[in-house]
């Protein structure tokens, strides 16, 4: 089992800011809107280097979206920054027919996600974007695990043609994954190998496998680990052979059970490979305020929570 | 492109032939306002917009239109299609199973002619700024073109781009209403009033124009002032005071033919009272 250790914390919408400017440097067709939330995206050093390549909409989501998809018509890469609330829910019609369905190239940039940004409530927290995103023909959705992924991921979607919904988050978190890493859309990351029990997480719930990991082998439990940063295109192919191996399942993810990554395993499963599966997830309701730590603990999803789910798909392999 | 009114006549009489058979052919569509603004899109693709049929998605170094009321589609298809776009016998397909031609335009079926999907509206304006916007950054000094319907003034997100393009003086850009004053449940009156729409545009920060929309010696007027206040710091936007249903007679002054197709007997008074000038398709 590779142990994974950390120097450094930060947080993913740091890593979206880096990536951002990087973006920005290798192609000058990359241009960036935001809709009042330039400190909280991390894009002021976009901002700062490429001034002229920056649209500040105000507090009109709707506009933004608009706008972004007219970017595109001459030739532009626009990547939109807003939390993610504001990134789909409330701009879901104006993604569908002027970005989707229109089939242009902006990165829907979406930061603030799930529970973890804490305090300001359910109001911001949004739980079901992964779900409204994926739906949408030929969009492509990508949660990563920590900075230095998130940063790759920023890169790697300017160079992916088609709109794409790329979500991060707020809370400061462990940095494991490689700085240098090369980040491929649709590629499952193979975190650890195993044999009992698959675990498939996404986004901030990646480090929290890693611990359970960790917890479950010193019980004697050889957890595979594999890191979905893509839900979209989904890797199905990692995901059996996984399952082929170790023949019981655990996703997790911040987000609704309903919709997220876990109903895309699923449905890989029941068609392919029907096999046990636990799901570590929102239970189909709103956030609170709160820390972000209180609250991954109390909506069960911290490493404590992936632990119990293994060992009940474990359990169920076995009756 | 021309500016001889009488071949521009011409040209709509024809087009609005089209928007009726197409309509009649499938049972289904918008004909009223499609009607009421086919003299506007005549005018802007056979005068005014320097464009190239030749289609190119990104649109540079050509002014770009955006039709953000789509359900018109029929005047729209039917001006794509005399300017060069494509067949113009493809237009028999409007709305039809493997058609190009959706009900509403979109790019989904790589339409020559169409460079964002609209339908669902208020969107459309949105688009035109940021399209504006990168011709600004690509040094392109061709302009954007828009269409909206003035019951689509209900929707917010009308307003939240019309707050944003003087602020950011994007002043290549020419938007227009048609202001018929119907919408599907009624007059805009009745259903919800859209005030004073010169004073509320000038309010916004745009230079407003108004003009007869179905004028067309009074359009190309508009038009070429429209241009000539371009590039001095303001968005342009032009009220077309304009007859749902205009060129036939019977599809005027109500809000009943917004989207109902005619029968049979209904079509053949129609045409009765438009002129076959290009040929049918």
């Amino acid at each position: 089992m590779k142990k994974y250790t950390y120097t450094d914390k930060k947080d993913t919408r740091s890593g979206f800011g880096a990536g951002l400017l990087e973006a920005g440097k290798r192609n000058d067709q990359v241009v960036a809107l935001c809709a009042d939330l330039i400190g909280s995206l991390k894009m002021q050093d976009f901002i700062a280097a490429f001034p002229e390549r920056f649209f500040q909409t105000g507090i009109a989501e709707a506009n933004m979206m608009g706008m972004a998809a007219g970017l595109t018509i001459g030739g532009k890469i626009p990547f939109t920054g807003t939390f993610a609330n504001f990134s789909t829910g409330r701009v879901y019609d104006q993604i569908r027919q002027s970005i989707a369905y229109s089939n242009k190239n902006v990165k829907i940039c979406a930061s603030h996600a799930g529970l973890t940004l804490g305090e300001d409530g359910a109001t911001h927290q949004i739980l079901e974007d992964i779900g409204l995103m994926k739906m949408l023909p030929g969009m492509t959705v990508i949660n990563p695990c920590d900075y230095n992924q998130t940063k790759a991921a920023t890169i790697a979607i300017a160079e992916h043609e088609g709109p794409v919904y790329l979500r991060f988050g707020r809370p400061v978190v462990p940095i494991f994954t490689d700085p240098d890493q090369k980040f491929e859309i649709g590629k499952a990351w193979m975190v650890n190998e195993g044999t009992d029990v698959s675990i498939f997480a996404t986004g901030h719930l990646v480090w929290e496998a890693i611990q359970a990991g960790e917890k479950l082998a010193e019980e004697g439990i050889n957890a595979e680990i594999i890191n979905i940063h893509t839900i979209k295109p989904l890797d199905a192919e990692a995901i059996l052979a996984s399952v082929r191996k170790t023949g019981c399942v655990v996703t997790a993810e911040e987000h609704n059970r309903l919709g997220g990554l876990g109903d895309s395993v699923a449905q890989v499963l029941a068609t392919k490979l029907p096999t046990p599966q636990e799901y570590v997830a929102v239970d189909d309701s709103f956030g609170e305020s709160g820390t972000p730590e209180q609250l991954m603990t109390k909506y069960g999803l911290d490493a404590a929570h992936i632990v119990e789910a293994a060992k009940r798909a474990i359990k169920r392999k076995q009756s | 492109m021309t500016t001889d009114t009488n071949e521009l006549k011409r040209v709509a009489s024809q087009v609005r032939r089209d928007i009726v058979r197409m309509v009649h052919g499938c049972q289904s569509g918008h004909p009223g306002g499609s009607l009421g603004c086919t003299d506007y899109l005549v005018a802007l693709y056979f005068s005014v917009m320097e464009h190239n049929p030749d289609f190119k998605m990104d649109g540079i170094n050509e002014d770009l239109f955006f039709l953000s009321n789509g359900h018109i589609s029929p005047v729209f298809y039917s001006v794509l299609a005399h300017a060069g776009y494509f067949d113009k016998a493809e237009l028999a397909t409007f709305r039809k199973l493997n058609s190009r031609l959706q009900g509403h335009p979109t790019t989904h079926e790589h339409l020559p002619g169409i460079r964002i999907a609209s339908g669902s509206l208020g969107q459309g304006l949105s688009v035109a700024i940021g399209a504006a916007q990168a011709k600004k950054l690509n040094g392109d000094k061709h302009l954007v073109f828009t269409l909206h319907g003035d019951g689509e003034l209900q929707e917010g997100q009308i307003w939240e781009a019309a707050m944003y393009a003087p602020h950011n003086k994007v002043d290549n850009l020419i938007a227009a209403i048609d202001v018929n004053g119907q919408q599907i449940d009624g007059s805009t009156k009745q259903v919800l009033s859209l005030g004073d729409l010169n004073a509320k545009w000038t309010a916004f920060g745009w230079e407003v124009l108004e003009t007869k929309g179905n004028d067309i010696d009074a359009l190309l007027v508009t038009l070429a002032e429209a241009k000539s206040r371009t590039g001095q710091g303001k968005p342009v936007v032009i009220l077309l005071h304009t007859d749902m249903g205009y060129g036939v007679d019977f599809m005027m002054g109500t809000h009943k033919w917004h989207g109902t197709a005619p029968n049979d007997a209904q079509l053949a008074q129609a045409l009765a009272q438009l002129e076959e000038t290009l040929g049918d398709y």
